[in-house]
């Protein structure tokens, strides 16, 4: 049972099929686990160990009548920005928070039978890149304990990494997924915009907004998405077109797919390690069939500017429903009304939170709509043109994930655009709502690297299939950190 | 998106002529617009940081943007529609069993009317 976690969900259900352990065996290693290493990462705000172990003893009485789902008594985490019971989004805001319904994707994968271990530790309303904004306290890299391991699903990719579940769920609104997956050296894919319901994910930014999955393997990845992708009539902005079979793709050859190496990804700025990394990555898919070229994304420089008006203007409007009235913080004997609103607000989010806000707020004032929020939309528009026109040259578009390794705890803390410096790489993805994925393609420094793969609207099935046949005949998704 | 009722006096006239320059007041009047009380102590340091972002941003005026259609949402693809049918239960005792304060079926606020 020792080294169980290490393996790949895959693994897992044909030994559960095989009866070599049982879903409870399975559900009670990781929480021992959960229980030995988590003090250390601080990767979970909720454990839920005997719903956990209840459900887990469900799963196996199904399986052994035959009537379980695809995932049945696989032990996985939520990211506590997802509606399930006890919800976060890792603000004091909504510490007392008790979801009245579950999110559509938790009810999609309960009806494949997981198992939910517990909710995961984040930037609060998934606003960060290092996971230090949570009211719960910064998780600590898996890798190496003095570092970030990466935000805003930070605690989803340690808890992976680090073996205290098989696999988690993320969202990435501006990297959210992608770059902690890169920083604790798993594998995280955005889908592309509305092939994953909303419904029950609390809203940051509403038009980048998306949920995926997190493993340890493109295989796992992709076993999770078929259970959580699909239209929902709950969320409007979710397509209704229909989900294909993505395991059926994994094993085809990628010969003659056409990917593009981004250079304006591989300018200066980038780690050395990582560059090496992505280019050797570049070798290791030629190898496998496919043809590189160079690529050009001209516009993507702007994409941070862009984002930083965008996100934070909707995130103005969308946080506006915590004002201390039906849920939430609510503050001490309010004098007034606009008392109430203001110290409920003021107590409840945390600075980097209000910072987004005021400046969305600034963005959507009259006198500064035009030059800021509809320039932005507009270089929205431009990015969006750039991907298109790149996707006429080539399937997929191939670069790093981050600019460097993860970095030291409170090393960027104080400086917010050196923060958001980070998700350079990954924002542009998410304007133009297109699907991609990181894999673990080396190592700087020790620490783990992420390659991007980027692919055309709803390819999602073309980027796991790169990713497996990657995995396939290298080994960088099977290292593991040492756990202290 | 909507616009707010803004800083009007310091801000442009014009497209892309907005001030680069936060101060005080500015930082006092996002604050009220987005219902959050800022700390005396506290206004440096957002002056500072919301100057620090708007430079950031200020980037996109390198752009030429005109003629550019503004895009709101990663698809142009209409949005899907359902039949105009109630399809949620009755939840108002589950959502007010998340409330701070309620009565008979209300959410509790100080007295707006005096």
């Amino acid at each position: 049972m020792t080294e169980l976690h290490t393996k790949p969900i895959s693994e897992m259900l044909q030994d559960l099929d095989n009866k070599v352990y049982s879903s409870v065996e399975l559900t009670n290693h990781y929480l021992d686990r959960i229980a030995q290493f988590d003090p250390a990462l601080n990767s979970y705000i909720t454990v839920l160990g005997e719903s956990a172990l209840a459900r887990a003893a469900l799963m196996d009485k199904a399986r052994q009548q035959g009537t379980h789902g695809p995932l049945a008594g696989i032990p996985i985490a939520h990211k506590d920005i997802i509606c399930s019971g006890r919800t976060s989004a890792g603000s004091k805001m909504l510490d007392n928070f008790i979801a009245p319904y579950d999110a559509t994707l938790v009810e999609q994968l309960e009806k494949a039978g997981a198992v939910i271990l517990g909710k995961t530790n984040m930037d609060e309303f998934a606003m960060g890149s290092s996971n230090e904004n949570s009211y719960y306290g910064a998780v600590h890299n898996p890798w190496d304990n003095d570092r970030v391991p990466g935000g805003s699903s930070g605690g989803s990719a340690a808890a992976v990494a680090a073996g205290l579940c098989a696999a988690a769920t993320g969202t990435d609104t501006g990297g959210s997924i992608r770059q902690p997956a890169s920083f604790c050296g798993i594998t995280g894919l955005k889908p592309t915009y509305g092939r994953v319901s909303r419904w029950g994910v609390i809203a940051y930014a509403s038009s980048l907004d998306q949920a995926g999955p997190m493993a340890q393997t493109a295989e796992d990845a992709a076993l999770m998405l078929q259970s959580m992708a699909g239209h929902d009539p709950r969320d409007s902005t979710s397509s209704d077109l229909l989900v294909p079979n993505y395991l059926a793709k994994l094993t085809q050859s990628v010969k003659g797919h056409r990917i593009g190496l981004c250079q304006e990804y591989m300018e200066e700025g980038l780690d050395e390690a990582t560059r090496a990394a992505v280019l050797s990555a570049a070798s290791t898919l030629e190898s496998l069939g496919a043809v590189i070229s160079d690529v050009s994304l001209p516009t993507t420089t702007q994409a941070i500017p862009a984002y930083y008006i965008i996100a934070p203007a909707e995130c103005s409007a969308n946080l506006s429903r915590y004002d201390g009235v039906r849920f939430g913080h609510r503050c001490d004997k309010p004098q007034s009304i606009e008392d109430l609103y203001k110290r409920s607000r003021s107590e409840g989010l945390g600075r980097e939170v209000k910072s987004r806000i005021m400046v969305g707020a600034f963005a959507l004032s009259a006198g500064y709509y035009d030059a800021y929020y509809r320039k932005a939309q507009q270089i929205r528009r431009l990015i969006s043109q750039d991907f298109a026109r790149a996707f006429e040259q080539v399937d997929y578009i191939l670069g790093p994930t981050t600019p460097s390794p993860a970095f030291a705890i409170g090393e960027k803390v104080d400086d917010q655009v050196a923060m958001y410096l980070q998700d350079i790489y990954t924002i542009a993805v998410n304007l133009a709502g297109l699907p991609a994925i990181s894999l673990p393609a080396g190592f700087s420094q020790g620490l783990p690297v992420g390659m991007q793969l980027i692919g055309r609207h709803m390819d999602e099935s073309g980027l796991l299939n790169l990713g497996h046949q990657f995995q396939q005949t290298t080994d960088w998704h099977r290292q593991r950190p040492q756990l202290v | 998106m909507t616009q707010h009722e803004g800083p009007r006096t310091t801000g442009p006239s014009a497209n892309n002529q907005a001030t680069r320059h936060v101060d005080e007041a500015i930082v006092l009047t996002v604050a009220e617009l987005s219902q959050l009380h800022i700390d005396t102590g506290d206004i440096h340091r957002c002056v500072q940081e919301m100057t620090q972002v708007l430079a950031l941003v200020e980037q996109m005026r390198d752009v030429d943007t005109t003629d550019v259609e503004p895009m709101s949402h990663p698809f142009d693809t209409r949005q899907t529609l359902r039949a105009d049918e109630v399809t949620e239960a009755d939840q108002r005792a589950s959502f007010q069993a998340i409330a701070p304060e309620t009565s008979a079926g209300f959410y509790l606020v100080p007295r707006v009317v005096e």
